[in-house]
């Protein structure tokens, strides 16, 4: 795992990854990547990224250890990695930033993106906003119906919110539909894609935006605990919060990476969003990847309470980690995610997203399996306001 | 000389523009597609697009995201439109392209693929979501079965690239008539006229142009310079109205006679 250089200059990850698109977008593509491989050694570009996202972010995000919930499990230490404390209360937005001063030095004045829970949608509306950009945002009915809050605050920042009715009405569809849009309006539309899936450069260049995440708590925990986690945790809907967090860690082979889908009602039903643990290979949005699929090799319905973890593909960077046996991953119900997400909430104080109450899930059930003297790092991607109508719903509490 | 080639050949010879209408197969179901594909071939066809229908058709628009949902809904699978080619080719000779996204053939396995698709009849794949840069994994096994892979090219193709892929190009080139889904906007022949004329600067591969013709008119106009015309969705609309009503089968006929009808006006 020395000299982890993925993904390949054709934008492979191994197997997976690749540039599935149509003709009419390859140009787009072709440019995107020139454009970001300038960007990436411009010590300007990186100064303006670093420069928002300390200011307007609020970065770095703190790393807090939580004390009760590891007396509680009675086992590794437990430390969280803050991005529900990032501007907008997500992970997301530090992508965003990143492909936003992307679409800026590509000139292009109108920005798209797809959003599942609503988060990403957000973070682009709310980047767009900053500067000025115009913005529409592609959201499945379904989607639109459970996160109305993050419906009304994109609209409030000033997007149009386009309601997608297509296939399943979630983000899958949102994504064909955000994808058709880009074909139509390709010359002036900068596509900002929330996730570490869709065609090269984006599984590269999301990472490396939120790659920010493994790099700030890597140092946060050094300075803390003198030396490096045993596991790091982090929720997969798209994988793009696990990936910012894996990546900076590939290489410590002394690190166990951790990836949490989402089981729904189980990985055994046809109502789960688990598509490295029960999925197999194929090409959707772009990138080859495992997905859920029929042996026709259509896409299946995902399934999962959690809005942003509702899809039936990964970013195929995971795909390859798992096929290279350098991460491991591992599916959390929607009843345990309720459960964690109820504990953390009594416990810590801090409300989770419950696309991140599946990481919390996850170390609730590995971290009395371990020793005190060991520590899991676990990324806790959002803050769990938007979700407090649906775990209403599933607790059957009338608001 | 493949069914493709021969096809064009003749046309050239009578100075003709080659017409291909394009339909999703199962829709409303595999045996009515059967019947659509001869009545297709006697009102007129040169070639016919297959489309194999996919959960998630992003190149699509509305019309032909419906066929595809009908198709599908009717239990269409890759290996049933396999059989469908086989069961008309005992009665046509005309060239079947099949069009669609790339997964399912993935999913088959490319290799099971191409042996039965070449032994069921079929004469090219179009997948558009297979952009040259990742045609490889595929061209040397559809190559060996004798399977042309048609190429798109877009109105955002640059013109380098252009050259490039018209230089390896198989079957006809498809040019994309507006950057945008099928079925989508008004087309502007003034535009397409320009980039076609480019285009056979480069090859001597036919040219055919798709995405966006609907009428006679149009045919009419993209045929006076295109060696090939291609009409999906305004074709797909009839189906999708008709269905399994009995006047189905004339009123496609209808429709392609009128396309028809405009192509050799605007040959003559």
């Amino acid at each position: 795992m020395k000299n982890y250089q993925y993904p390949d200059e054709r934008g492979h990850f191994g197997e997976y990854g690749g540039r599935y698109v149509a003709e009419t977008l390859m140009p787009a593509l072709l440019e995107l990547e020139e454009v970001y491989a300038v960007a990436s050694q411009d010590p300007e570009f990186q100064r303006e990224f670093e420069y928002y996202l300390k200011h307007y972010v609020g970065r770095p995000s703190p790393l807090y250890f939580a004390e009760r919930l590891t007396k509680e499990l009675g086992g590794a230490k437990i430390y969280l990695k803050r991005e529900d404390l990032n501007h907008t209360g997500a992970h997301k937005v530090n992508n965003t930033v990143g492909q936003v001063l992307l679409a800026r030095r590509m000139g292009k004045k109108k920005i798209i993106a797809e959003t599942g829970a609503g988060q990403h949608g957000v973070a682009t509306a709310t980047v767009a906003a900053l500067f000025g950009l115009e913005c529409e945002v592609f959201m499945g009915k379904e989607d639109i119906r459970r996160q109305s809050l993050n419906v009304f605050r994109m609209k409030l920042l000033g997007a149009k919110v386009t309601e997608v009715t297509s296939g399943t009405a979630t983000l899958k569809d949102a994504m064909n539909d955000a994808l058709r849009h880009w074909v139509t309006h390709v010359r002036d539309t900068f596509y900002v894609i929330g996730t570490v899936a869709g065609p090269h450069p984006y599984p590269l260049l999301v990472r490396n935006f939120q790659s920010v995440i493994g790099t700030e708590a890597k140092q946060q925990l050094l300075e803390a605990e003198g030396r490096l986690p045993d596991v790091a945790v982090a929720c997969i809907g798209g994988g793009s919060n696990a990936m910012g967090l894996f990546y900076p860690f590939i290489e410590d082979l002394s690190v166990k990476l951790l990836g949490v889908e989402a089981a729904g009602l189980g990985v055994e039903t046809d109502k789960h969003a688990a598509s490295i643990s029960a999925g197999s290979p194929g090409v959707l949005h772009g990138n080859k990847t495992y997905l859920l699929q029929d042996d026709d090799g259509q896409i299946q319905h995902a399934h999962s309470i959690s809005a942003g973890l509702d899809y039936p593909g990964v970013g195929p960077e995971h795909s390859h980690l798992r096929d290279i046996e350098r991460a491991e991953y591992v599916s959390i119900t929607d009843i345990e995610a309720l459960e964690a997400f109820q504990k953390l909430t009594h416990i810590e104080g801090i409300i989770p997203a419950l696309e991140s109450a599946h990481a919390i899930a996850q170390v609730m059930k590995l971290a009395p399996t371990l020793s005190p003297d060991q520590i899991i790092l676990v990324c806790l991607s959002g803050r769990g306001d938007k979700d407090i109508h649906t775990v209403a719903d599933a607790l059957r509490v009338e608001l | 000389m493949s069914r493709i080639k021969a096809t064009f050949a003749i046309l050239k010879e009578q100075q003709k523009t080659a017409l291909i209408p394009f339909i999703t197969a199962g829709d409303p179901d595999l045996e009515v597609t059967a019947k659509l594909v001869l009545a297709l071939a006697d009102a007129g066809a040169d070639l016919i697009e297959l489309g194999v229908p996919f959960s998630d058709p992003m190149a699509d628009g509305p019309t032909i995201q419906a066929a595809s949902e009908r198709a599908l809904a009717a239990g269409t699978t890759l290996k049933g439109v396999l059989l469908l080619v086989a069961a008309v080719r005992e009665t046509t000779q005309i060239p079947l392209v099949l069009m669609g996204y790339y997964n399912p053939v993935f999913r088959y396995g490319v290799e099971n693929f191409a042996r039965d698709a070449a032994a069921a009849g079929v004469d090219a794949l179009l997948l558009v979501d297979l952009p040259p840069e990742e045609v490889a994994e595929i061209s040397g096994v559809m190559l060996k079965s004798g399977i042309d892979l048609i190429t798109l090219l877009a109105p955002t193709t640059p013109r380098e690239r252009m050259a490039r892929l018209a230089a390896a190009a198989e079957g006809y080139l498809y040019y994309v008539s507006m950057t945008g889904v099928t079925g989508a906007q008004k087309i502007s022949p003034e535009d397409i006229r320009v980039a076609v004329a480019e285009l056979k600067q480069m090859t001597d591969i036919p040219v055919a142009v798709g995405f966006g013709i609907t009428t006679a008119a149009d045919a009419k106009a993209v045929g006076s310079f295109a060696d090939g015309v291609i009409v999906g969705s305004a074709l797909v609309k009839i189906i999708a109205e008709y269905g399994q009503s009995e006047k189905l089968l004339s009123e496609v006929t209808k429709f392609i006679a009128e396309l028809k009808h405009g192509l050799t006006a605007s040959a003559s």
